[in-house]
């Protein structure tokens, strides 16, 4: 069968260099307790760096592609978007 | 004391790159910022690169670049659950020179293009973040860098800082994009042995193929898979709009697995070890959300200023052209001295004046409709797999009968009218 079935699976193949500190802020947990019943960005992130955690998101930078979609699929704009400081972060080996 | 050049160019893609090469090139004191360890370490692409718009920056480039597989056949198929209408050309002309196109993978090719700018007389700086443009009187006068005193200076400054362009942002060059102005693409590369590729893609050695995969792969939402050979591995990947994801609370990489697990996909991947997973926004708004690209002191070229064609997957063909056309134009306003936006503005006239410009305007339309009308990819792909089979399957049933089948198959006559209207539509938008 195919291997890298499951996200932590495909996540293993990837190179990252983690900064110390995130990259990615949730302005207010409130807002995704209360206004976001869906918490997308939970479904959307291909990285499932969002995880809700019955209060709050937790969020692990340490696994994120960069690819901005949280920054501008959030439906309350609650996500502060940087890069990462330079150097830090994905490292794409091939494609 | 703060470092001074004639131009900084931020982020080392093939828009950043190929602006740095042809400035450097003729003398211009330039800077190539990327924010990578080394270029190409954040970028992401199916993997398709056209000869054309390489060849007008480094002719004959494919001697020496390191490619993948030049594309001789192109296939494109209208999937459903578990059927497929392939259509394709195969032209053994694509396989010799000039070429068309290659499969690359973009880790290594960014990283010995901007060697080659580098070459030229460019500097080349990794691992640092542009964080804002420095704006004195209405002017871009340089990039604020995330090193320690990192502010450096510029007669001009490039954004070739990708999708997501927060400096153009910064700017107000555009606002925040909006979930369908981006499609999100996720991709694996599989490793495959060489014989195995050739066997079931139907190659010689150095030669290469080329699937769009329309319909099922996306689970009928507006988007494409695609499967592409390169050397000793296969890209896999599926790309949808933002917005399609969130309304059908899909998750990406379920999407991907979807795809590699379809009936019509995965005898060509049999076997294959994934070896990286890769995900990245592609620019898709078209010719309605290309941003201001010309300011006081500023450019803006590539996927930052939403240069790509969806329809025809061409993107990094775009962002060379207009790296090459930003570069022209700093070139003539350096000899004038004058880098104000009424001198810059030439770049928006060139941009729009090339194919890059008529191309976008030609599909204007096109993605937004595909959009607001979901029944081509949700009910019309199905209805051609169903009349293709009818047509085909010998049982008896005589030509005519089946043909009856077929139109019966359309629907009521409202619904005839429908799909006749939605053809129309569709052609409307394409032609």
């Amino acid at each position: 069968m195919m291997k890298a079935q499951t996200i932590e699976e495909k996540q293993y193949l990837v190179r990252f260099n983690a900064d110390t500190k995130s990259h990615l802020h949730v302005l207010d947990d409130n807002i995704c307790l209360t206004k976001c019943p869906d918490k997308i960005c939970t479904i959307f992130c291909p990285a499932a760096v969002y995880k809700w955690e019955e209060v709050r998101m937790h969020v692990g930078y340490e696994g994120c592609h960069e690819c901005g979609s949280c920054r501008i699929g959030c439906p309350h704009e609650n996500i502060r978007w940087e890069y990462p400081r330079g150097g830090h972060g994905i490292v794409f080996r091939l494609g | 004391m703060p470092e001074k050049f004639d131009c900084i160019v931020v982020g080392a893609g093939p828009a950043g790159t190929a602006c740095a090469y042809e400035l450097a090139k003729a003398g211009v004191n330039v800077l190539l910022l990327e924010r990578g360890e080394y270029p190409g370490a954040k970028n992401v692409m199916g993997g398709v690169l056209y000869r054309k718009m390489m060849e007008d920056i480094i002719p004959e480039f494919y001697k020496e670049a390191p490619l993948e597989r030049p594309i001789v056949e192109q296939r494109f198929m209208m999937m459903d659950k578990e059927s497929a209408v392939t259509f394709s050309y195969k032209g053994l002309e694509w396989g010799r020179e000039p070429y068309n196109n290659f499969t690359v993978l973009r880790a290594k090719f960014d990283q010995w293009f901007a060697e080659k700018a580098v070459e030229q007389g460019a500097l080349l700086v990794c691992e640092t973040v542009a964080v804002e443009c420095i704006v004195e009187n209405g002017r871009v006068v340089g990039v604020r860098t995330d090193r320690p005193d990192g502010d450096i200076y510029a007669d001009v400054v490039v954004l070739a800082d990708g999708v997501n362009s927060l400096l153009a942002k910064q700017l107000g060059f555009h606002r925040e994009w909006r979930p369908d102005e981006v499609a999100l693409a996720t991709m694996e590369i599989l490793k495959l042995d060489k014989n195995v590729i050739e066997d079931r893609f139907n190659l010689e050695a150095n030669q290469g193929c080329t699937i769009e995969i329309f319909g099922d792969a996306t689970k009928g939402i507006l988007g494409t898979g695609f499967l592409y050979t390169n050397k000793d591995t296969l890209s896999i990947g599926v790309g949808t709009l933002l917005s399609g994801l969130i309304k059908h609370k899909i998750k990406p990489y379920e999407l991907l697995e979807y795809v590699k697990n379809h009936p019509m996909i995965r005898p060509y991947i049999q076997g294959s070890e994934p070896v990286e997973y890769l995900a990245h926004l592609i620019p898709e708004g078209g010719y309605h959300s290309i941003p201001k690209v010309a300011g006081n002191g500023v450019l803006v070229v590539g996927d930052a200023a939403q240069l790509v064609n969806a329809i025809h997957r061409e993107g990094s063909n775009m962002a060379m052209t207009s790296g090459r056309l930003a570069a022209e134009t700093i070139i003539m306003a350096k000899e004038q001295k004058d880098f104000s936006e009424s001198m810059l503005d030439q770049y928006r006239m060139k941009l729009m004046e090339s194919f890059i410009g008529q191309d976008l305007k030609k599909y204007k339309d096109a993605t937004h409709h595909f959009e607001s009308f979901p029944q081509y990819f949700e009910q019309y792909i199905p209805m051609l797999n169903r009349a293709t089979s009818q047509m085909f399957t010998v049982d008896g049933a005589s030509k005519w009968e089946k043909q009856k089948k077929i139109w019966r198959d359309l629907g009521s006559t409202k619904q005839k009218f429908k799909l006749a209207r939605d053809m129309m539509k569709a052609w409307k938008v394409m032609k």
